[in-house]
């Protein structure tokens, strides 16, 4: 049975492989029309109204994908929050002689910076590189400097997870207002476009990208509050 | 520019290849975010911002601080008793 399955599964690579292959050097591929970039980059700026043109493709244009992976990133959290269970107080173990001075000094020195370097990333995500993604982890990895230093942080996991599901929820009720608007499909562009590149520009955008980014820093916030605070002998 | 990106590369390419000669797997996680932050750079070459600050955020702030807490997890060990002075 296993050797079959092996065999199967190598015969699938196999082909995997071979077809690359043969893409590669068989087919004589022709000029690729380029028809849905080069849509998109035309039409973006009337349609999205925003600067950044990667972020009205990864709100607007292909915003299911975005629900899912958002989705996927929540059943991540609840796996860690499944198997850590809650978040203890951060301690020092013993043997280590815990945070150095220049980590705790460097540590509550950065840390607002990190958290205010999250927002903006967050907030021009529809303006500038960055968005609802990076600027939840950045921020996320500002709590984690926060964790570090060695002070006694409070993990507010209610908050957390209040966040994390009225994010949730507040994605999906944006997404369901487009069924209201002209277009009348989901996570259409309802609002009013604003001037081009102003910070109140691009409709929707700025709403659905902020919401992405306070779940995904509530969730990794949470995730790695959890994973850094259990203790090591009743979770094995 | 062209002398930058070589550089880059061979620095990534170096790293990538010595994780295979680490001994500690602390040492072969911070090389992984070497490496990572390279191609961060890299991909800020060839004009994708959006990539370089996502794989700048996840792949070598975040898939670290999970690699290094799971590691001092499951040996008990990370910094002060083992890794440091064998480097």
């Amino acid at each position: 049975m296993r050797k079959v399955v092996t065999g199967l599964l190598l015969a699938g690579f196999l082909f995997y492989v071979g077809s690359l292959l043969a893409g590669i050097f068989l087919v004589d591929a022709p000029e690729q029309p380029r028809i849905v970039g080069s849509t998109i980059l035309a039409g973006a700026e009337d349609e999205a109204g925003a600067a950044n043109t990667v972020t009205s493709v990864v709100v607007l244009y292909r915003g299911f994908d975005t629900l899912g992976e958002v989705t996927v990133l929540f059943l991540a959290a609840s796996g860690i929050a499944l198997l850590f269970g809650h978040a203890g107080k951060a301690k020092i173990k013993k043997g280590n002689a815990g945070p150095g001075f220049i980590l705790r000094t460097g540590g509550r020195l950065l840390y607002p910076f990190f958290f205010l370097f999250g927002l903006y990333v967050i907030i021009h995500g529809h303006l500038s590189p960055g968005g609802g993604f990076p600027g939840g982890v950045i921020v996320a990895t500002g709590f984690f400097v926060a964790l570090l230093t060695g002070d006694r942080v409070n993990i507010p996991e209610g908050w957390f997870a209040l966040c994390e599901s009225l994010a949730g929820v507040g994605f999906i009720g944006l997404g369901l207002v487009g069924l209201f608007g002209e277009a009348g499909s989901f996570l259409a562009q309802v609002f009013p476009l604003g001037d081009f590149g102003s910070l109140v520009s691009a409709g929707i955008i700025p709403f659905i990208y902020a919401v992405i980014g306070v779940k995904v820093a509530a969730e990794l916030s949470g995730a790695v509050g959890r994973f850094y605070t259990s203790d090591e002998g009743e979770t094995l | 520019m062209s002398y930058v990106v070589l550089f880059l590369m061979g620095v990534l390419l170096v790293a990538a290849a010595s994780i295979l000669f680490l001994k500690t797997p602390i040492q072969a996680v911070i090389v992984m975010s070497v490496v990572s932050l390279m191609a961060s750079i890299l991909f800020l070459f060839i004009a994708a911002p959006d990539v370089a600050i996502t794989e700048a955020a996840i792949g070598s702030a975040m898939t670290t601080i999970i690699f290094v807490i799971a590691i001092e997890k499951t040996t008990g060990s990370s910094f002060n008793e083992k890794g440091e002075g064998d480097a």
